[in-house]
């Protein structure tokens, strides 16, 4: 009973909570409005916004060095997650047979667990040092330590799930997992999102001025 | 000044648009921006955090434009915005940030911190939260037209010196000139020297420029408070007059918050594009030497290091030109480690330097600078803002270094390569 409620039911309300969420979130950034920059610009800021959305991914070299504990460990998550959830086997064939009715090429086995075991590792360092560092432990609200504890325990009842042979496993990871989706708009988990917008904005405003932020 | 705390909500409120809704959202707390800042970086105090200075403008926007903020306010779960907090944050969003925009180039997601700390500016001096050094320069700039108390009679004494000591005559009120110049009062006051190489420049390049009775004075201070009516007034002065005399191109002087204010703020404060164009003097003075118009001989061997201001640079574009000028004045010319659009900044930008109760503070942050200087080894250090100048001296004096600081106009007029031998009256006319 309750494994078909996970299952069926709660999949897609989750599922319903998490897209109209994440578009209603996005249609109120951009409802705020931005007023036209009337500065006569030294080069395009639609370059600016598109140079930024992709050079942010590399650290400038002071931060780097400064910051690096936060730097490496970002890596790790996130490379690690993005390749755990979209290639790892069970979530393909998930995706396939739930959403997207086509497959993709997996990773191999070996590889799906050095990404789950990069992605956790990562995972954990982060929040070991938003709650170790005084400058991220000042800045941390409930809303960080929910939105992460919350992604935290989707990957370890996956893991645990690994084996598919346990089926409550697999329900509790499902469970977690959609428990995630509802959260997910409400949170600062929507920086998944939002990130192209800031990085866009910011990216056109220095582009116009010349500045290749 | 007295305190309207619903005034203050009410502008920073106004000041949430999509830039700030998006950079809101994006923030995951990681703490990165601190390592970009000199006043954490100087003091390891985590309350200097770059985005934690934006923390009553994240709690306003929370509380509107977020369901856990209106839910948790109408459960009683989290406190709304109060005035303690616009009392308990005024430090930190005045004495600790120069505006200097280095925190913007590191954030992952790409947040533009610097801009909502000016936004958030505007909701504090609403709110009567400012420091009174520059509640004062901003009463003075718009009532005496300087926030140094500089007045015309001050400019007209200081150019007297400039013609007394070039022979040159110095162009006021010249209807139709291609040029209008702008000067700080710091360089009206503390550098005339800049007014005098300016002159010598112009003349040597046979520029037609002039300068304004009625708007002479090139800083901002409404900028720096928070202050978009103030700031609008002080620009809209610029403007009429450019405008009445016909002039083709304003010249921003090397001042780094006054070229913000006029290039980059100037044509949203006052609500359209401007008749004229502005360009700042070391983007005139390297576009003369590239057209062969402004011509330099000899080289300083001395080895020197060049500090970038940070609203010319970083937040103003103008990275190429001072290096384009100082290689052609100085064989020595070394890049500190962190230069360009990573400069550090001197730590009194933003209004910090005029802002008295700071001074601790900015003379504390100034060992980033120090560092890097000691780091070089150079004694000799080159910038091209008054201000900078000013609060680097002082650094330099504070912290008992062996370190002049001269200004990049100064240099490059010290190179010029024949002195005129006839007065120009600076209609652009060869004598």
């Amino acid at each position: 009973m309750i494994g078909q409620l996970i299952d069926g039911p709660l999949w897609y309300f989750s599922l319903a909570v998490f897209g109209v969420g994440m578009l209603y979130r996005l249609y109120s950034i951009l409802r705020a409005g931005v007023k036209p920059d009337l500065a006569t610009p030294r080069a395009g800021g639609g370059a600016g916004a598109l140079r930024n959305l992709f050079s942010r991914f590399a650290p400038r070299r002071d931060v780097a060095t400064r910051g690096r504990l936060t730097l490496i460990a970002g890596y790790l998550f996130h490379l690690g997650l993005f390749a755990l959830l979209f290639f790892a086997q069970p979530h393909v064939d998930f995706l396939a047979e739930r959403i997207t009715g086509f497959g993709w090429p997996a990773l191999p086995y070996w590889a799906f667990i050095i990404s789950a075991e990069l992605a956790l590792v990562g995972l954990l360092l982060l929040w070991l040092h938003r709650l170790l560092h005084p400058v991220t432990r000042l800045l941390s609200s409930v809303d960080d330590h929910i939105g992460t504890g919350l992604v935290f325990l989707v990957m370890l009842s996956g893991c645990l799930a690994l084996a598919q042979a346990f089926e409550p496993l697999r329900l509790l990871h499902l469970f977690l997992a959609e428990l995630l989706l509802i959260y997910f708009p409400f949170s600062s988990l929507m920086h998944t999102f939002t990130f192209v917008f800031s990085r866009g904005y910011t990216g056109a405003m220095m582009g116009r001025k010349g500045v290749n932020a | 000044m007295s305190h309207d705390f619903a005034k203050g909500v009410a502008a920073l409120e106004s000041q949430i648009d999509s830039r700030i809704a998006a950079y809101f959202s994006s923030c995951v707390h990681c703490g990165l921006c601190a390592e970009a800042c000199l006043f954490y970086t100087e003091t390891q105090d985590p309350r200097y955090t770059p985005i934690y200075k934006l923390e009553p403008m994240r709690r306003l926007w929370k509380e509107q434009h977020t369901f856990w903020g209106k839910f948790a306010i109408k459960l009683g779960l989290s406190k709304p915005l109060s005035e303690q907090d616009f009392a308990d944050w005024e430090e930190l969003v005045y004495d600790s940030c120069t505006l200097c925009g280095r925190c913007s180039m590191v954030c992952p997601v790409g947040n533009d911190i610097t801009y909502m700390i000016r936004k958030e500016r505007e909701g504090f001096a609403a709110a009567g939260y400012t420091p009174p050094g520059l509640q004062e320069a901003t009463h003075r700039a718009l009532t005496i037209g300087s926030p140094m108390g500089v007045t015309l009679k001050t400019l007209q004494a200081a150019l007297r010196h400039v013609e007394r000591n070039t022979g040159l005559k110095i162009p006021m009120d010249r209807q139709g000139a291609d040029y209008m110049a702008l000067f700080s009062s710091m360089e009206v006051v503390n550098f005339p020297e800049y007014i005098e190489s300016v002159a010598r420049i112009f003349d040597a390049a046979r520029l037609s420029w002039t300068i304004s009775s009625q708007a002479f004075e090139a800083t901002n201070s409404g900028i720096q408070i928070g202050s978009r009516e103030a700031a609008r007034e002080i620009v809209g002065r610029v403007v009429d007059a450019a405008e009445s005399l016909g002039v083709k191109y304003v010249i921003s002087p090397e001042c780094g918050h006054a070229y913000t204010a006029i290039r980059w703020e100037g044509p949203n404060l006052i609500g359209r594009p401007y008749k004229f164009e502005i360009i700042h003097i070391l983007e005139l003075l390297d576009q003369l030497q590239q057209e062969g118009r402004l011509k330099l001989s000899g080289l300083t061997e001395t080895p020197l290091t060049f500090h970038d201001p940070c609203q010319i640079v970083r937040r103003g574009g103008v990275i190429e030109p001072p290096r384009d000028l100082l290689g052609k004045v100085a064989s020595g010319f070394v890049e500190m480690a962190d230069h360009g659009e990573m400069n550090w900044c001197c730590g009194g930008g933003g209004g910090v330097s005029a802002n008295e109760r700071a001074e601790g503070l900015r003379l504390k942050v100034f060992d980033r600078k120090r560092k890097q200087l000691e780091a070089l080894g150079v004694k000799t250090l080159v910038t091209a803002c008054a201000n900078c100048r000013i609060v680097l001296e002082e650094g330099i004096e504070d912290r008992d270094m062996d370190v002049a600081v001269i200004g990049l106009t100064e240099l490059v007029a010290e190179h010029l390569a024949t002195t005129p031998a006839t007065a120009s009256d600076g209609s652009g006319a060869e004598s």
